[in-house]
């Protein structure tokens, strides 16, 4: 753990987002990590979990996630078609006086089983992507992975957070799913900081609009990181300026970094620029966090 | 035989819709009447599972063969459950498809895609 | 009309960014935006003018009627998607409701309704020549196909007589880009030289594959990864993919989209690679119209 902590216990949630991918949210969430030393690092980003590439991490337990979906018994159903009619995501069509159930539509509302007059359906389990867990140098490392194809990765998301319930000593790093749709929202939750990371371009301006709207609605305490700065005229740190938002760290634009980024290369571990960079950030971060514990507690 | 085509008007003028699921109307014809009649697709504005429901809706209208651009995997799937053959269709016109069809030249359709939630880069 | 789609498996790969490039090159007359979750191109092809709004309506969510609701809690007990509070009041969570209607059907009291929920706006910028469809979608809205369709809808009945559209695809391989994928002549991928950008990039190239559609290759920002690029360029080659071209980052393609500028309307080099580009994928376009 970094000396400026002391030895207060240090229990912290913190969720690190972007309107759109490509932001630079792994980059932010797995240097933190690495930086941070003793962390755990969350990638709730389960349809395209990156933070694995990075972190290389070994030991993997992992863990099957299921969610329950209709199993029809053809000698029961009398084909009144009730479920086919009810089912607002049309998992179900009847063809042939047989039902068939469609899985990778189906989002397990269980309003089927629960109305078939004959009671034809019942539920199975059916697997639709796992948790990992293993260990990088000091970091714990979860990694949620959706199966292509299927509808939502939120009970993955909710099995994520759940294993890792606050704990003491523990900072733990949440890297969110880009956007700010229901999966997002999610992800915060629990969070007790949220990291915001934009471009300094319009479309980078754009895009933190809409997690800057999403953390106002949830009232979580956050900050910008502005990644990719160049020399010239950055518009998301006008627009930062302008809302009053806090900006918590600069990362500069530069080929080297560029490069160990895209060779899924931890930058806090390869030059010692980038370990003081992450460093002061996570101590800007972990104070505005105490801050925001003493003022709102 | 009735052939059952996704269309984007509600004339025999119209072409054939690109999407199955998301066509506002199927113009199922009936080879032996030579009638044709225009049915609403209720799928088109499903939010999820358009082409299971849009095939739901062709069996349900007695269709024994489907002539249309492109098919989800899953519609397919109903499609096929019911023995209702899939062809692609080769033109933009309704009627240069029917004729084609009934001289035996349109393919079978062989390409079915992953459709909306499914199996894409397996 | 013939579609041009540009496509790039992972975001912020520069997708927009060309795509405005494009639109400028050609003067297209018909455009659009597929990017519903965070379209961006409204910000640089200049329209001053307010665009036409239509709300767009997802699947109705359950709301209460709490003067109806007799506390039994049958609702909750069902709800798979813990939408449903007690306290004070049975109330139910806007976000975590999918619209199932399980709580409806449970309620013995007919306390629960179900509500048309708009989960996006659909726009439309139009003039006497041409027509831009865009769509944004609102927060805690899932991804929807059902978008991506009504936007291209749109756009083509805006812009009928149009000869070319210029597609600004969904990033990702789901719902949204087959969605954006039907009805197109050509696609042109996006790719970013990074480990986890090829993947993407793999697997937007089998979806594109299924659907038959002829498939192009550039790779932005390049130089940031040169060993990577020829990755990339090797991977086309083997799979018979046309590789046209390769954009460097630049700066000046920055300052160029922070003036609500295409890259091609100023002079910078990204720009130049950008309508060489574009020439050969016109080339590929026009070359299978004849088959």
């Amino acid at each position: 753990m970094p000396d400026f902590m002391g030895t207060q216990a240090i229990n912290m949630r913190i969720a690190v987002l972007s309107g759109k991918g490509g932001t630079g949210k792994t980059l932010v969430s797995v240097n933190l990590a690495a930086a941070a030393k003793v962390s755990t690092y969350v990638d709730c980003d389960v349809e395209e979990p990156n933070g694995h590439l990075f972190l290389k991490p070994e030991g993997i337990q992992e863990e099957e996630i299921s969610v329950r979906i209709p199993k029809v018994d053809n000698e029961l159903c009398n084909g009144c078609r009730k479920c086919v009619d009810f089912c607002n995501f049309n998992a179900l069509a009847y063809i042939k006086d047989k039902l068939i159930v469609f899985d990778d539509v189906c989002h397990s509302c269980g309003g089927c089983v629960l109305l078939c007059p004959e009671k034809a359906l019942t539920e199975k389990e059916k697997v639709i992507g796992k948790v990992q867990k293993g260990i990088s140098d000091e970091v714990t490392v979860w990694t949620g992975r959706l199966n292509t194809g299927e509808a939502t990765g939120i009970p993955i998301i909710k099995k994520l957070l759940v294993e890792n319930s606050p704990q003491t000593n523990q900072l733990t790093f949440i890297d969110c799913p880009p956007g700010s749709a229901c999966i997002v929202m999610e992800s915060i939750k629990d969070a007790d900081y949220c990291v915001l990371v934009a471009e300094p371009t319009l479309f980078g301006v754009h895009n933190l609009n809409m997690v800057y709207e999403l953390v106002k609605l949830f009232n979580k305490p956050f900050g910008v990181v502005l990644n990719k700065c160049l020399q010239e005229e950055n518009p998301a740190e006008q627009f930062c300026l302008e809302k009053n938002i806090k900006i918590v760290g600069r990362i500069p634009f530069d080929n080297e970094l560029g490069t160990l980024n895209s060779n899924a290369e931890i930058a806090v571990n390869k030059n010692e620029k980038y370990r003081e960079l992450f460093s002061n950030l996570l101590e800007t971060v972990t104070k505005e966090v105490q801050h925001e514990a003493a003022t709102n507690p | 035989m009735k052939i059952a085509i996704p269309v984007d008007e509600k004339n025999l003028e119209s072409s054939v819709c690109v999407s199955f699921g998301r066509a506002p109307y199927f113009l199922v014809y009936d080879t032996e009447t030579k009638g044709s009649e225009f049915i609403d697709n209720t799928a088109e504005t499903s939010t999820g599972g358009a082409g299971i429901k849009a095939a739901q809706i062709i069996v349900d209208n007695k269709a024994n063969a489907l002539l249309t651009p492109r098919c989800g995997q899953n519609a397919a799937d109903v499609i096929k459950a019911a023995d209702i053959k899939i062809y692609k269709t080769t033109f933009s016109s309704i009627k240069d498809n029917l004729a084609a069809f009934t001289d035996g030249k349109l393919p079978i359709l062989e390409e079915i895609h992953a459709g909306f939630h499914g199996h894409a880069g397996n | 009309m013939k579609q041009l789609l540009i496509l790039s498996g992972k975001g912020g790969t520069g997708k927009t960014t060309i795509a405005s490039a494009f639109i400028k090159l050609a003067d297209a007359k018909a455009y659009a935006d597929c990017d519903v979750d965070a379209p961006n191109l409204h910000l640089i092809t200049g329209w001053d003018r307010e665009p036409q709004k239509k709300d767009y309506y997802g699947l109705p969510k359950a709301k209460i009627n709490t003067d109806l609701c007799i506390r039994c809690d049958q609702c909750r007990q069902n709800c798979r998607f813990d939408a449903i509070s007690a306290e004070p009041d049975y109330k139910v969570d806007f976000f975590a409701c999918e619209g199932c209607g399980v709580c409806e059907y449970v309620c013995p009291v007919g306390a629960v309704g179900m509500e048309p929920a708009v989960a996006g706006e659909l726009m439309l910028y139009s003039d006497e020549v041409k027509a831009f469809s865009t769509a944004q979608l609102r927060m805690g809205s899932g991804t929807s196909g059902m978008l991506v369709t009504e936007v291209k809808k749109q756009m083509k009945s805006a812009a009928s007589d149009a000869k070319l559209a210029i597609i600004d695809g969904s990033p990702g391989i789901g719902c949204p880009v087959i969605a954006s994928l039907s009805g197109v002549d050509m696609v042109l991928i996006v790719a970013e030289p990074s480990i986890s950008g090829i993947s993407d990039m793999e697997r937007i190239i089998i979806t594109a594959a299924k659907f038959g559609i002829e498939t192009a290759v550039c790779i932005n920002k390049y130089d940031t990864n040169i060993k990577n690029s020829e990755k990339i360029e090797q991977f086309c080659d083997e799979q018979g993919l046309p590789f046209v071209g390769r954009v460097s980052f630049d700066s000046g393609a920055v300052k160029a989209i922070n003036n609500g500028q295409s890259i091609v309307d100023i002079d910078c080099k990204s720009g130049t690679e950008v309508t060489e580009i574009y020439h050969k994928i016109m080339n590929l376009l026009y070359d299978n119209s004849d088959d």
